[in-house]
């Protein structure tokens, strides 16, 4: 969602429109300015000249500041759209025909930072960004009433929204705190009949929602939700059976709530005739389904490139599937076992028959339950790989390297930390074209033994130079492997780092890890968002409120010493949009350090420091657009008043929402 | 390779973490919280309230008390993930237990050399009782020739902690999951 939009200051004077249209409008007046790019003024005077016979429009207003003077109605309009040479006071205002040009070139601007800038110059600029702009995105379902969005913009075609917080995630968020669609779909529907498309994440979206979801919008074609929860297979029969035009179904990590004896066959309710399914990603709805159904959806689905199963796929299946669609581009497999007992089933050549013939693979993911045998299945697509994610699959070294040795062509890799650090060194001596790496722990406990450590990160960044995301865990670290990474990675975007034990510091120094974070964020240009963890002292953001200027999102647990770091990154982090600590040492005055700079932030998190009821009311009162959220944990009910376990606050234009459970108390 | 209840009760329900056990010394605070399908989350443990006072004023946490807590989403690994896991590795736990067996020794009194039966071939005690007969035979005649006493003899068994229980008060899975090492007792010494 764009900044909130501040109510405009006085209205301009009202200016007489000439009833034509201005010559300078359709000549090539142009010359006279300075040099406005010549496809804008052409486009303007096609548009102009499809108008003419348009009548003038009650006459709009101007902001005084925006891009021109104030003054008497000029005679020549100056189509110079590089705006503000402030003030030269001879501009006509703008009128109908203005708006329809306006209109028509920002139906150009797609960026959602562009639209927000260009709304902002003038009234009938924010009138005709409104008209044109396609996709509403909101960060924070929250932030702003769903009715204030149909007021403002008027042909939406796609909406995303994003609900709870991220660490809703780790089970810090109660069930029930809230970020539910329906209000929004209820919106929605009536305000755009041609809506297409639905994002989601963390939202909570009941089968009611997705019926009127497939009600409300005739032609809409894509639907994605991602960890989101509430919904159940008799939503996604609707769905199906009721969205003819469907493209995209995406379902991402979801928790679909099923009772095993009310499993609807959704898949059976797909038109019958061809479909238009592009992507169809279902992994997560861990229930068993009609297989058949499934097998003849996919071959009467022509357009049908990305394909994510369950895990009740076995080998065998899959096959038949790649058969029926050897044009897929993204597979996640399911399984990757066989169904028979040992010894019968598929042969690892006819399965790699079967990849070979998918010609167009570059994205594979799955492998839930994988038996290593298979793997060389995969060989024939390997090098064509762009996108691999084993994250589920528990594969030793040993497995991996056959397998990675031919990915000579990887971008995302996803992996088990069982590989352990031999396998990441077959990754980094392989995959130099590496930009994101996600290693996952297969035992996420702090005391578990932990797989990867210093030498596999330090591996990684000599094999991987032109890396921008990684998401590491680990239990053992070094300061020097992390410097190493942030001296061979310059282009790092992403950098986060778990080591899982608490408060662990450098494992052969015994320092904190202050110097390993502090030269990410000082060579790591580029960088934008942030997690650390591991012993850290306020140095650690000293540094990164002083060079970490690009930082949006920074995630920080079991770190600092003192009030001190929050002020760093307030005081520091200009860019910052989203700030989650946990269980970390700062209080009231750390929090309200950051008071002056919470208007330009989408939210802050804070768990289990040391708040007070007393510091958070200290916000709430002098923030008036600031929503404050203290959410306890149900059982505490009784007592400890004052300690605040948890504070959420964010900007909204909304106020405080009607839809708080008891838990949540709003200041 | 033992077959122990941890495993089990890694499953269970109940309130605490995977990996913690009720003799941990902190206080669970039950967050009826989370729905009733929703067994895996863990939301339901102990409160991270513990963390700023656990962390308070600590240098060197690093030396943090033994017995530490597990906080509420720690490590930041989305309940998904943690969850498929979970049932991967207690099946996987299963799995392995099945192809090893369940051997355990068993002792006659009497008799020269123990023997090892596999608890898992056995669907229950009546079982198990003939298989040991079987086993056993020899040794019964000869003990019982030697004694010139009864021939009643009583079949115990030594779980997890340690101490000698008669065979046959608990269901059967609850017995080969905590039965260590069986012995048959002459029949003098079972009263």
């Amino acid at each position: 969602m764009s900044t909130p939009h501040s109510s405009s200051t006085s209205s301009a004077p009202h200016r007489a429109s000439p009833p034509q249209i201005p010559e300078s409008l359709t000549l090539a007046a142009t010359a006279s300015s300075g040099s406005p790019s010549s496809s804008s003024a052409s486009g303007m005077r096609d548009a102009a000249e499809d108008d003419s016979d348009s009548p003038p429009s009650q006459m709009s207003e101007d902001d005084p500041g925006g891009g021109g003077g104030g003054g008497g109605g000029g005679d020549r309009w100056e189509p110079d759209l590089r705006g503000g040479n402030g003030g030269t006071g001879r501009w006509a205002p703008p009128d109908q025909v203005l708006e329809n040009v306006l209109e028509s070139v920002l139906e150009f601007l797609t960026a959602a930072r562009d639209r927000n800038a260009a709304s902002l110059v003038c009234r009938s600029w924010y009138r005709a960004e409104a008209q044109t702009r396609r996709e509403l995105f909101i960060g924070n379902c929250y932030a702003v009433s769903p009715r204030r969005a149909v007021e403002r913009f008027g042909g939406l075609r796609s909406v995303v929204l994003k609900g709870k917080p991220r660490f809703a995630d780790f089970s810090l968020v109660p069930y029930g705190w809230g970020a539910y669609v329906s209000p929004w779909v209820a919106a929605l529907g009536p305000a755009y009949p041609r809506l297409e498309r639905i994002c989601l994440k963390r939202m909570t979206v009941s089968d009611d929602d997705l019926d009127l979801v497939a009600k409300s919008f005739p032609l809409f074609r894509e639907l994605s939700l991602v960890c989101c929860d509430g919904f159940s297979t008799a939503g996604l029969a609707t769905i199906a059976g009721r969205c003819r035009h469907l493209c995209v179904l995406d379902l991402i990590e979801d928790y679909v709530e099923d009772e095993e004896d009310e499993l609807v066959d959704w898949i059976s309710r797909f038109p019958e005739s061809n479909t238009s399914l592009e992507s169809l990603v279902f992994d997560c709805v861990s229930v068993p389904f009609n297989f058949e159904a499934l097998e003849a959806l996919v071959a009467r689905s022509p357009a049908l490139r990305r394909l994510r199963v369950n895990h009740h796929v076995s080998v065998e299946q899959l096959r038949r599937l790649m058969a029926r669609a050897p044009q897929l581009t993204h597979f996640g497999t399911g399984a990757f076992r066989s169904e028979a007992a040992p010894g019968g089933g598929l042969s690892v050549t006819e399965l790699a028959t079967s990849f070979a013939a998918s010609r167009s693979l570059i994205c594979l993911s799955g492998f839930r339950d994988v038996n290593p045998e298979y793997l060389p299945a995969i060989y024939p697509v390997c090098a064509k790989l762009t996108s691999l994610n084993f994250s589920f699959a528990s594969l030793t070294a040993e497995e991996l390297k056959p397998v990675i040795r031919n990915c000579i062509n990887l971008r995302t890799f996803w992996v088990l930390d069982t590989v352990g650090d031999e396998g990441l060194r077959a990754v980094a001596d392989t995959c130099s074209d590496l930009r994101e790496l996600r290693v996952f722990p297969l035992d996420a406990s702090e005391d578990s033994e932990g797989s990867v450590s210093d030498v596999g990160l330090q591996a990684i960044s000599e094999g991987c130079p032109k890396l921008e995301s990684i998401l590491y865990f680990c239990q053992r670290m070094t300061n020097a492997a992390v410097i190493a990474m942030s001296k061979n990675c310059p282009d790092l975007v992403v950098f986060r780092l778990c080591i899982m034990g608490r408060h662990r510091p450098d494992r052969i120094t015994g320092e904190p890890m202050d110097d390993g974070f502090g030269a990410i964020v000082m060579n790591c240009k580029k960088l934008t968002r942030l997690s650390v963890s591991g012993l850290l002292t306020d140095k650690a953001f000293a540094y990164i409120g002083k060079y970490g200027k690009l930082i949006k999102t920074l995630s920080v647990a079991f770190a600092g010493n003192s009030d001190m770091s929050l002020q760093y990154i307030f005081e520091g982090c200009t860019k910052l949009q989203k700030l989650e600590v946990r269980d970390s040492p700062f209080s009231d005055k750390g929090l309200l350090s950051g008071m002056n700079y919470f208007y330009n932030m989408r939210f802050l998190w804070m768990n289990s420091c040391r708040l007070t009821t007393r510091g958070c009311k200290d916000v709430a009162q002098q923030m008036q657009n600031l929503v404050v959220e203290v959410i306890k944990d149900h059982s505490d009910d009784e007592g400890e008043a004052e300690i605040v376990d948890k504070l959420y606050l964010y900007r909204s234009l909304a106020g405080p929402r009607n839809d708080a459970p008891p838990f949540v108390t709003l200041l | 390779m033992e077959f122990d209840a941890d495993n089990l009760s890694a499953t269970e329900l109940r309130l605490g973490l995977p990996g913690t056990s009720s003799s941990d010394g902190v206080t669970k605070k039950p967050s009826p919280s989370v729905g009733a399908k929703r067994a895996l989350d863990d939301t339901r443990t102990e409160t991270s309230g513990t963390g700023p006072a656990a962390d308070a004023d600590d240098q060197d946490a690093a030396a943090a008390p033994a017995t530490k807590a597990q906080v509420v989403g720690w490590p930041p690994v989305r309940a998904y993930r943690k969850n498929t896991f979970q049932a991967a590795a207690v099946a996987a736990k299963k799995k392995a237990e099945q192809q090893g067996g369940l051997y355990v020794k068993v002792s006659m009194d009497g008799a020269p050399y123990l023997r090892k039966v596999d608890l898992k071939m056995y669907k229950g005690y009546r079982e198990l009782r003939e298989a040991l007969d079987a086993l056993f035979t020899n040794s019964v005649s000869a003990a019982a020739a030697a004694e010139g006493g009864d021939h009643q003899h009583a079949l115990a068994y030594e779980d997890k902690d340690g101490d000698l229980m008669l065979v046959g008060d608990v269901p059967w899975d609850m017995f080969i999951s905590s039965c260590k090492k069986l012995r048959i007792m002459k029949g003098s010494e079972a009263r």
